[in-house]
């Protein structure tokens, strides 16, 4: 758009523009009517969408793969409702998104009109910010103001509702006056980044002296784009790491210190090393559920170092001995500095080594080896796209077992390659994300690891994919269940099975993916995969799903049982005898 | 922003905000999701007109006075957070208060509240209105007072409160 604006709708693309936003994930309607016309003279590309959450998870996709915010567009009421889960999703994970809403005109607002809705009254809690824009002239302010919020700090959500009246031409309350320079006005809104030194020189005596140190990295790392500088560290201080379900890819899966991912579903190893430390260094990570255990059990002997960019999380669950509020990749940098300076010290942990490369021999991943007559082994169905797939390729996950394979399984040597849900485990996650991720990547191959059940929920954005020309790959575990609901009900509800079983004909995926212009193939015999993954790869014109017929028995090992410590974790049958 | 020893049960937050629509829900929100327990709340605009400010009490046995204080300062409308340590705030309540008050009782009624400094406000037939400012304590001890007489209504401002000045407590 090269004109100067002269309403608030036309305001509205200009601001989008002026922050680089090249991709728009949307679905219009009668509320936001008006922002869709100046749209077409945009620069801005828009992804018609075929449910408003799926404009959200792309977004959301794009911004994991792209550094970048994500941006969608949608209606008001039921469409705003629709975005609701996404927003709780991206707040949940920390992912920089902005929402534009429509909303009833001014006058409208608080009669109960057609589609009103309370918008910001609903999303205050699921995201970090929210607008209610009330005049046309305030929209280029606080669409900049939406996208610093979104983007520094902590990042995060940010929705901005804008009645009708102020972006519809035919109304004077759309009356505005452009000018290119506006000053943001956000007195209350002032993220530190800086570091305390004197904490970063108390962490790195700590550091020195640890005989049986672990960096706990989560998601925050990638957040603050510190892959390299985690690299540096570790390889100056030798000191092993576990990456969360939302750092998978932070630091590299093959290298030698790299312990996999810790929590309820993670590998012995992690586990262990974590719940035996004497000192945890916890960068971007904020010591959830899923990954302490029951808490009063956690880490009993470790010491505490915390690095996290929101303050509040530092003693939110535990209680750090040195608490450090700032960007983790400053802190990771002063960290590498101070240990150039001083030496990274003379511990001895010969004996820790040694320990840990026992369990690793002892308690690797492992599952049951296939047997004739059986369906696919879902596991090595993703150890087979794992190794056929090229080593940077971008995976999202949907959520349930299949999400937790991918996550054990996959090897991520690179960040920025692991895209899934891990705060909110929203089901239906994987296609929309990884649509998302390959529009704002799209010459790194895309694959979508999806359940059978998750498929359900947003597989309709296969048609998206394909009319919007973004050839993604889904590799669809398909064990005819809620895989990882009837894994908990076996194990701890006696194998009384309620409501999990979804059914072993229908749909039939492979004509449903066919029928959204995607190709669709169905594997039922082991030696059939390689084949149908290879066929998949060199498919670049429309999106691909493979129906891949798996074992409903299979269960995800190790675990910690909801409740129990982590010194519980429930390893597979074949290592249950093995001394820990 | 200057966090003080918790060794109180009861902690005073005055939080100046930015006077804009729905920032009260924001904090009201946030309180009510994470678990946070107001013991009182008040609200009312500064001397300039873009800001307001809230004293808030809250009950740190629901969370710690620090986790409340920092998400706090998260919500973007926060602009100042003030912990006023409850040895150095001077803190005032209003209450007003309608009282049973058959003739024969007035008089010691009105010494009750001569003593507690505070007002009558209006007479009735069988009842009385009164008013009292103070510390939240001297406003407790006087509604306990009152009780016996029988209270028909009774409505309290929730407290506010400023620091000290130098010495003073
Ligand atoms: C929207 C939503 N509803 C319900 C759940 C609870 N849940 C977690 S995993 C799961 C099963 C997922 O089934 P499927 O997609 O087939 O994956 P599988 O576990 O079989 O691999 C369910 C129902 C959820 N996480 N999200
Ligand atoms: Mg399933």
């Amino acid at each position: 758009m090269t004109t100067t604006p002269k309403d608030g709708g036309q305001a509205l693309i200009r601001a989008l523009e002026n922050e680089g936003v090249d991709l728009l994930f949307g679905l219009p309607g009668g509320a936001i009517l008006p922002v869709y016309d100046p749209l077409i003279d945009s620069s801005i590309r828009h992804v018609l969408v075929r449910h408003e959450q799926g404009a959200g998870h792309m977004a959301s996709g794009y911004a994991h793969a792209t550094g970048r915010p994500g941006v969608a567009m949608v209606t008001s009421g039921p469409a705003a409702t629709n975005i609701v889960t996404a927003l709780c999703d991206a707040h949940l994970d920390s992912v920089p998104l902005v929402c534009i809403t429509g909303q009833v005109p001014l006058g409208a607002i608080g009669t109960d009109a057609f589609q009103e809705c309370d918008t910001t009254g609903i999303t205050m809690s699921v995201t970090k910010h929210n607008f209610l824009v009330t005049d046309a002239q305030d929209i280029p302010r606080t669409i900049k103001e939406a996208f610093h919020i979104a983007t520094t700090g902590r990042p995060g959500p940010v929705l901005v509702d804008i009645p009708k009246d102020i972006v519809d031409p035919n109304n004077p309350h759309s009356a505005m006056e452009w000018t290119d320079d506006v000053e943001m006005d956000l007195p209350g809104y002032h993220p530190n980044i800086e570091v305390d030194p004197a904490g970063i020189a108390a962490a790195a005596d700590l550091m020195r002296a640890a005989e049986r140190p672990v960096l706990y990295v989560g998601g925050g790392i990638l957040k603050a784009r510190a892959a390299e500088a985690l690299r540096q560290l570790v390889e100056m201080t030798g000191i092993h790491v576990v990456t969360t379900l939302m750092a998978r890819g932070a630091f590299p899966d093959s290298h030698e210190l790299c312990l996999g991912m810790p929590g309820m579903h993670g590998n012995f190893t992690a586990v262990t090393a974590m719940q035996e430390a004497d000192l945890l260094i916890a960068l971007g990570a904020r010591f959830d559920d899923r990954v302490t255990g029951r808490i009063d059990g956690f880490a009993p002997d470790a010491r505490i170092i915390h690095i996290d960019i929101d303050g509040a999380e530092l003693g939110k669950v535990l209680r750090p001995d040195i608490a450090i509020q700032g960007d983790c990749r400053l802190a990771v940098e002063a960290l590498v500095a101070d240990f150039s300076a001083n030496g990274t010290g003379d511990a001895d942990r010969s004996a820790w080594r040694s320990r840990i490369s026992g369990w690793q021999e002892r308690f690797p991943l492992a599952y049951e080896p296939w047997g004739p007559g059986q369906a696919l082994k879902p596991q090595y169905v993703i150890e087979r796209l794992r190794d056929l797939t090229p080593d940077d390729t971008i995976v999202a996950s949907g959520v349930g077992q299949h999400q937790m394979w991918a996550s054990q399984y996959w090897n991520f040597d690179h960040p920025y390659t692991w895209i899934n849900s891990g705060g909110l485990g929203t089901m239906g996650y994987a296609i929309p994300a990884a649509i998302g991720a390959k529009a704002g990547m799209p010459d790194r191959m895309v694959w979508a690891v999806d359940g059978d059940g998750c498929f359900q929920m947003t597989a309709q954005e296969l048609v998206t994919a394909t009319v919007e020309g973004f050839p993604i790959k889904v590799a669809l575990i398909n064990n005819s269940y809620l895989g990882m609901v009837r894994q908990w009900q076996e194990m701890f509800y006696d194998e009384r099975f309620s409501e999990v079983f979804l059914s072993k004909d229908v749909p039939d995926y492979k004509l449903w993916a066919q029928s959204m212009g995607c190709e669709g193939m169905r594997v039922d015999d082991p030696d059939e995969i390689d084949a149908a993954i290879t066929k998949a790869n060199e498919i670049d014109d429309r999106p691909v799903v493979i129906d891949f017929r798996v074992m409903a028995e299979e269960k995800v090992y190790p675990m910690v049982p909801a409740g129990a410590t982590n010194w519980d974790l429930v390893v597979p049958p074949s290592q249950a005898d093995l001394p820990r | 922003m200057n966090v003080a020893a918790p060794e109180y049960r009861y902690h005073t937050l005055v939080v100046t905000v930015e006077n804009k629509a729905g920032v009260l829900a924001r904090v009201a929100g946030l309180f009510a999701r994470r678990g946070f327990n107001i013991e009182s709340l008040a609200v009312a605009p500064t001397d300039d007109d873009l800001f307001s400010r809230l004293t808030i009490v809250v009950d740190i046995e629901s969370a710690p006075l620090d986790q409340v204080v920092k998400q706090l300062d998260k919500l973007v409308n926060v602009v100042e957070i003030r912990e006023l340590h409850p040895g150095y705030a001077v803190e005032r309540e209003l209450m007003i208060v309608t009282v049973e008050a058959e003739p024969h009782r007035r008089d010691e009624l009105v010494e009750h509240l001569d003593r507690a400094g505070g007002k009558v406000l209006s007479v009735g037939t069988d009842s009385m209105m009164l008013s009292l400012v103070g510390p939240p304590k001297r406003i407790d001890e006087f509604e306990n007072l009152l009780r016996p007489f029988g209270i028909v209504e009774l409505q309290r401002t929730g407290r506010v409160a400023l620091a000290a000045l130098d010495g003073e407590h």
